[in-house]
């Protein structure tokens, strides 16, 4: 049962991703962006990180991806066509980076890992992570919330240059 | 139970997408969504280790790591609208000023 859900999802998410990076129109490509982050946070659902599963749905599927939905909405791209002949070019340069990246990520990563998972999904208990996020990165945490606010400042100033 | 490298092979698949994405898109809106989905390929693969190694520091970035893509999503769309208004065009082929 656990391998299923662990295919079917990878397999969703990797479908979705292959369409953000070939679709044709922007709007598609955050649609199906939006299936991707779903098809992951069950991911780390089934990881056992719940906490982290909820904030991928309301934070990056919720906010973040609605924030794309309204620019392009707004800015409207289906209206300009790209050259295809570029396109092409490109394309045939990129696949075999991408490729060997993808080689390269896979080599580094599949060796053996040891496994130390002994059973109980303690790690993902909302305690459990409040716990280290107050006490051991506290610092960390507190500097976010500046990162935060001079990114809203930042993006309200901006975007609302009247000039 | 999944392998840890099943997961971790799926993160690099995500990541070479991701990264293949950014190198064809003109569009700039796409290459910004593309950026989006490399940074989750790495959150997977922190929660990954994270849940293997059962320690949640791997959480916590991830948790960080999110916290700053939604900043870079903020500053980075404004940027996008700055652009638009600027040449009219969503071709990143057009934000040229700098080269000579």
């Amino acid at each position: 049962m656990e391998h299923v859900v662990f295919y079917f999802f990878a397999g969703v998410s990797v479908i979705a991703a292959l369409t953000v990076v070939f679709q044709s129109t922007a709007i598609y490509g955050v649609l199906s962006l939006i299936v991707c982050f779903g098809a992951m946070a069950v991911l780390f659902f089934q990881l056992g990180a719940h906490f982290l599963a909820a904030i991928q749905v309301i934070v990056y599927a919720g906010a973040i991806m609605v924030l794309f939905l309204f620019v392009t909405m707004l800015l409207d791209p289906e209206s300009e066509r790209f050259p295809s002949n570029r396109l092409v070019k490109t394309t045939i340069l990129a696949l075999p980076v991408a490729a060997f990246l993808a080689l390269l990520l896979l080599q580094a990563l599949a060796e053996s890992w040891p496994t130390l998972d002994v059973g109980q999904e303690q790690t993902g208990r909302i305690e459990t992570i409040a716990a280290y996020l107050f006490r051991d990165y506290l610092l960390p945490f507190e500097i976010t919330s500046i990162l935060v606010l001079a990114a809203i400042v930042g993006a309200v100033v901006l975007v609302k240059r009247s000039d | 139970m999944v392998p840890i490298t099943h997961y971790l092979m799926l993160s690099a698949i995500l990541f070479a997408l991701g990264a293949l994405g950014v190198l064809i898109n003109r569009n700039i809106i796409s290459m910004f969504m593309c950026v989006e989905l490399m940074l989750n390929a790495v959150n997977l693969a922190f929660i990954a280790f994270s849940r293997f190694l059962n320690q949640v520091d791997g959480q916590i970035f991830v948790f960080f790591v999110m916290i700053v893509a939604a900043a870079e999503a903020a500053v980075g769309l404004a940027l996008i609208v700055l652009f638009f208004r600027d040449k009219s065009t969503l071709d990143v082929d057009q934000a040229n000023s700098l080269k000579w």
